[in-house]
């Protein structure tokens, strides 16, 4: 079936298979590979976006679902090559490292911040307590969000 | 929203806190991952896996998968044209099942689809028809029952020869008198569960035929050469008619040693001469890579009453699953560090690694010295209580150091601050505790309400351990760098390390700018048709043996630029470690100088807050003292830290996958749990530099030792708090709470 959608502001459009969830729709078929595929399943995080200013898991929307609606990835963030203030914390504070729950992360504290610009510790690990990472212990995930917020 | 400028990153030298220079990519969304990529004409290839622990295979039937819309093609061993079997360091796995299927997610038949869906579903009209066969399930019958591999592969490689069924290796360390007595003695029985790497980004790559027979594989890998050295040969092609490239990879931990899709995607692509993808599920994933080796470990420490270490008996029982993977190696390390960081006159130490139809295991984050740590840091602290001795005073005690012996013989010639590591780590103030009433959030059951605070106690626990840097046993352990200088006087770097996340790249980055005086200076991609092995990204290693490869093809490199005056300069230089030897097969005793080139040690401190009706946690603090050498980048080695303390948590707290009679029946993020924001206490870190002499720059590897260590000094904080012997990993609410 063929879908037509917003994505990071402009109209997009693509045949999808009607199981086709919308992160498979972003990756495989409109270009954006920026939201990740960690479990599919929406307990990881990874592949969380904005759906009409909505922090959502990309994939467990289907991509038929989001006919019509606006969608904010990752890739979306950046505005004319300058970093969004989040993702310039994520890597002054060292918050990377093999990154695969990165962009979940970034869209997810942006999002946290535009509601709350000044999240305690606590509102923090809260909010964030549904992205998945393995490799950084978090601790230098809650630098960055406090970096970004500050 | 607002905006800020593009920082402006400057890849500094060794030393200095410099930003990852793949930071940015992996921020916007831009960094391609190996389950990004797609190619023109590109098909998904899907692998069917066996419901069984066990089972002979009586016919395969694929007629009904072939006809399927979309469907490209459907492999089985028959189409395998080479070796039928490969495997790390035994060739014991097949490629695609034959005769039977030995766990529960073993590869049986492979198809290629234009959708991922299509694949799958072809998959479901393969018709196996299975005999199914009782599974070896419990480690401790493995050795009575009939043998899963009667060729026993592993068997006559210098190893101690060992008739009973079903043993990948047994190792047998015996030093000083076994025999002797100490006043006091304390035992104790540990069991560690099954824990997964789970890194997030989950097996896949792509594989693209070159037109000419050979084929191009773009994979999440920890060593590039050892997987093309793998596939080669089971492809019948030459070995650079496969050419392998890094893939960015989405965490490893030791979870991609291993082949996942390399071989599959390969036999795929050339069947159907089309670029295929291969991207596991999550629950593939559980079921599809090897995990950490549960344990069973029976320890004895005998002591003289002032608390000097007399004699200590260990033995070591591993599941190995069903393949042999890295198993021979682990259970050697389990076997090397079962004393931990102790110096001990006399030890008998037995370690023994099975083959079962449990799910498989190989390599993970610490190797077998994670397993020994937690017992022999348990009984540690019962040592500690017979003889009323502070636990910290006890270690410090009996430390080992450098000029010590340990138990496999080998004199300790390097680096070793074990004291210096306990010193700092229990001098690091513990955080005062938290008044009641409080948030929840901040209370052991956390948004779940659980309790105001009655019922919850607070306890203290230390630990300490240490591991191996760099492969052992007279491994030949190198790695490659080739430095381009051009005439413009920017240079490239060419070295086929891993970029797993660790931030290897940067290292080599910092090693090249320092060695050449020159920040012009690229990365080229870790590939093996431009550079000779890197050796792999694992055993704490990369940093060590890429700053030394990459050190010396610098070095070289301005040498010939002085010998010829300029022009373009292209080197190769091969880094090789300090030699080691292997263990005598009867005694366990080194044969050499060494049986490891060098160990690093970590010590740490944890509070943790226990609701002793319920039996919940809430580890409170972590604070840590490790040797590392000499920190390349302070900022990634505390990031290192961090993260290898979760790893640790997690097997202490949560992570272990369950099994009923071999089958995996945890398979997701669900109801597989690793640690969250919410799991997660401050880590505070101390940084002991003191060089390895041995190494470049001093450098130690950092990753390991954290997660080695954090397991055990966790669960000393809850046996502090609850009074408990919690004797096995993870803890669970029942053992808490006595049930």
């Amino acid at each position: 079936m063929r879908i037509e959608l917003h994505v990071n502001g402009e109209a997009c459009e693509a045949d999808v298979w009607e199981g086709e969830s919308l992160l498979f729709a972003l990756r495989e078929r409109l270009g954006f590979p920026g939201s990740k595929n960690a479990c599919e399943q929406g307990e990881c995080g990874s592949c969380s976006v904005l759906l009409d200013g909505r922090l959502v898991c990309s994939c467990l929307v289907l991509a038929a679902q989001a006919e019509g609606h606006e969608v904010v990835t990752v890739e979306g963030l950046a505005e004319d090559g300058r970093l969004h203030r989040v993702q310039e914390a994520f890597v002054a504070a060292g918050a990377v490292q093999c990154g695969f729950c990165t962009p979940g992360l970034v869209v997810a504290t942006a999002d946290l911040l535009e509601h709350n610009s000044d999240p305690t510790d606590d509102e923090i690990r809260e909010a964030l307590s549904g992205n998945l990472c393995r490799c950084t212990g978090y601790a230098k995930i809650f630098d960055a969000v406090r970096l970004a917020g500050a | 929203m607002s905006e800020t400028a593009v920082p402006q990153l400057e890849l500094g030298r060794i030393g200095e806190i410099v930003p990852r220079v793949d930071g940015i990519p992996k921020v916007t969304g831009e960094f391609a991952y190996s389950s990004d990529l797609q190619a023109a004409g590109m098909l998904w290839g899907h692998t069917l896996r066996s419901p069984h622990a066990h089972a002979r295979i009586a016919g395969i039937d694929v007629s009904g998968a072939v006809g399927m819309p979309g469907v490209h093609a459907v492999l089985t061993h028959e189409d395998v044209p080479g070796a039928k079997r490969y495997g790390l360091e035994f060739q014991d796995q097949p490629v695609l099942a034959y005769d039977r299927v030995r766990y529960f997610g073993e590869p049986v038949a492979l198809v290629a689809a234009e959708h991922p869906e299509q694949a799958r579903r072809a998959t479901e009209r393969i018709r196996v028809q299975y005999e199914p066969l009782e599974p070896i399930v419990d480690p401790e019958r493995a050795t009575e029952q009939d043998p899963l591999h009667p060729d026993r592969p592993t068997m006559g490689h210098g190893y101690r020869d060992d008739p009973r069924p079903n043993v990948v290796r047994s190792l047998v360390i015996r030093h000083g008198d076994p025999d002797a007595e100490g006043e006091v003695s304390v035992s104790g029985v540990y069991d560690l569960g099954i824990q997964d790497q789970a890194f997030l980004g989950p097996e896949s790559g792509l594989a693209v035929p070159d037109g000419e027979g050979g084929v191009d594989v773009y994979v999440a890998t920890q060593w590039l050469h050892v997987d093309r050295d793998q596939v080669a040969p089971c492809l019948n092609l030459r070995s650079e008619q496969v050419r392998i490239h890094l893939a960015g990879v989405g965490g490893a931990f030791g979870g991609r040693e291993d082949l996942s899709m390399q071989l599959h995607g390969a036999l795929l692509a050339l069947h159907t001469n089309r670029p295929v993808k291969i991207v596991y599920s999550r629950e593939e994933s559980f079921v599809g890579h090897i995990h950490r080796h549960p344990a069973r470990i029976w320890a004895e420490h005998r002591a003289t009453r002032d608390g000097k270490l007399v004699n200590v008996r260990v033995r070591i029982l591993l599941d190995g699953g069903a393949y042999a993977s890295s198993s021979s190696a682990v259970t050697s390390n389990a076997a090397s560090f079962a004393c931990g960081p102790y110096a001990v006159d006399n030890a008998l130490i037995e370690s023994t690694c099975v083959y079962t139809n449990n799910p498989p295991c190989g390599a993970m984050r610490g190797f077998g010295a994670v397993q020994a740590c937690f017992a022999h840091e348990a009984q540690m602290d019962k040592l500690a209580e017979a003889l009323d001795i502070d636990p910290v005073e006890l270690r410090l005690l009996n430390a080992l150091a450098p000029g010590s012996t340990l138990p496999t013989g080998q004199q300790i010639t390097g680096s070793l601050p074990v004291a210096e590591v306990i010193r700092r780590a229990a001098e690091l103030p513990l955080p005062e505790p938290e008044k009641l009433p409080r948030d929840p959030l901040r209370l052991p059951g956390g948004s779940g309400n659980t309790t105001r605070g009655e019922g919850v106690k607070r306890g203290v626990g230390f630990a300490v351990g240490f591991k191996n840097i760099g492969y052992s046993e007279g491994f030949d352990d190198y790695t490659a760098a080739r430095v381009r200088l051009h005439a413009d006087g920017s240079a490239d770097v060419h070295c086929a390390a891993a970029e797993v996340g660790q931030g290897v790249a940067n290292v080599i980055l910092q090693v090249a700018r320092t060695e050449l005086g020159s920040d012009d200076v690229t990365l080229a991609p870790h590939t093996t048709s431009t550079v000779e092995s890197a050796g792999s990204a694992s055993a704490s290693r990369m940093t060590w043996m890429a700053s030394g490869a990459v050190r010396d093809a610098c070095r070289a490199a301005l040498e010939e630029r002085e010998r010829t005056g300029g022009g373009e300069v292209d080197v190769e230089r091969v880094y090789r470690h300090p030699r080691t030897t292997p263990l005598d097969p009867e005694t366990g005793q080194v044969t050499g100088e060494r049986v490891h080139v060098a160990y690093a040690c970590a010590a740490m401190r944890v509070v943790a807050e226990v609701d002793v009706e319920l039996g919940l946690t809430r580890v409170v603090w972590i604070g840590t003292a490790q040797d590392v050498g000499k920190a390349v980048n302070p900022q990634a080695v505390t990031g290192q830290i961090e993260g290898g303390t979760a790893q640790g948590l997690g097997l202490a707290l949560m992570e272990e996958i369950q099994t009923r009679d071999g089958l995996i029946t945890n398979a997701s993020f669900t109801d597989y749990l690793i640690p969250t924001t919410l799991d997660m206490p401050p880590v505070v870190s101390e940084l002991i530099e003191e060089a390895e002499p041995d190494a470049p720059y001093g450098i130690k590897g950092v990753g390991e030792p954290p997660t080695v260590v954090s397991t055990a000094a966790i669960v000393a904080a809850l046996r502090a708090a609850t009074g408990r012997e919690l004797t096995r990993v993870p803890v669970k609410p029942d053992d808490i709470v006595g049930l």
